[in-house]
């Protein structure tokens, strides 16, 4: 059962990127005992988004969009977040 | 920044303007305490690139400070001559494209 923050995280992404791709890995089990680690998981995420939305966005500028949108969860409970963001090609 | 306390604040603005590279961390370059902050460390340590690390461990201050200062929310941070580089993914990203190469080499 993926962490209930995941479809959480997904509906935002998708309502804010209109992504052509979007993948949300929970790592959380590889950080298990680590500092920020939370029993139950939710807190280490890989996302991949291909979005129209970065066209022309710096590499900072883009996690920071990704910050934004994600903020409320990044002050939650989500410790880490690998970002691969890309716009087509 | 109204929200960080100006001590904090100063205290970062003086490492990032007065250290060509500082790498913002959890624990130190010998001794990293996080998956993503020994990432970044191989790779200036691979690119020979002699850097100061700050362990935000050490403050709790440091810790939240450094996320104000750079409006970022994750730890490692990465500044060249005082400029907000990026975290851990930026920085392999970069390193693999050869982007990070020629920042070092340009500055």
């Amino acid at each position: 059962m993926p962490h209930p923050i995941e479809a959480v995280m997904r509906d935002k992404l998708t309502a804010y990127f209109i992504p052509l791709h979007l993948e949300i890995t929970d790592d959380s089990h590889h950080h298990a005992g680590h500092s920020g680690a939370k029993a139950g998981g939710g807190t280490h995420y890989t996302v991949k988004l291909i979005s129209a939305q970065f066209r022309g966005l710096s590499r900072i500028k883009r996690h920071q969009a990704v910050h934004n949108v994600l903020a409320e969860e990044l002050k939650a409970q989500v410790h880490a977040l690998v970002l691969h963001l890309d716009e087509p090609s | 920044m109204q929200t960080l306390s100006s001590s904090v604040h100063d205290t970062i603005d003086s490492l990032v303007k007065s250290n060509d590279v500082v790498l913002f961390m959890k624990g130190t370059a010998d001794f990293p305490q996080c998956g993503f902050s020994a990432a970044v460390c191989n790779v200036l340590e691979h690119l020979d690139v002699t850097f100061k690390d700050v362990n935000v461990l050490e403050s709790d201050a440091m810790r939240q400070g450094i996320k104000d200062y750079s409006n970022w929310p994750t730890i490692p941070q990465l500044y060249v001559k005082g400029e907000f580089i990026g975290g851990c993914d930026i920085i392999k990203e970069m390193f693999q494209s050869g982007e990070l190469q020629e920042l070092f080499d340009k500055k």
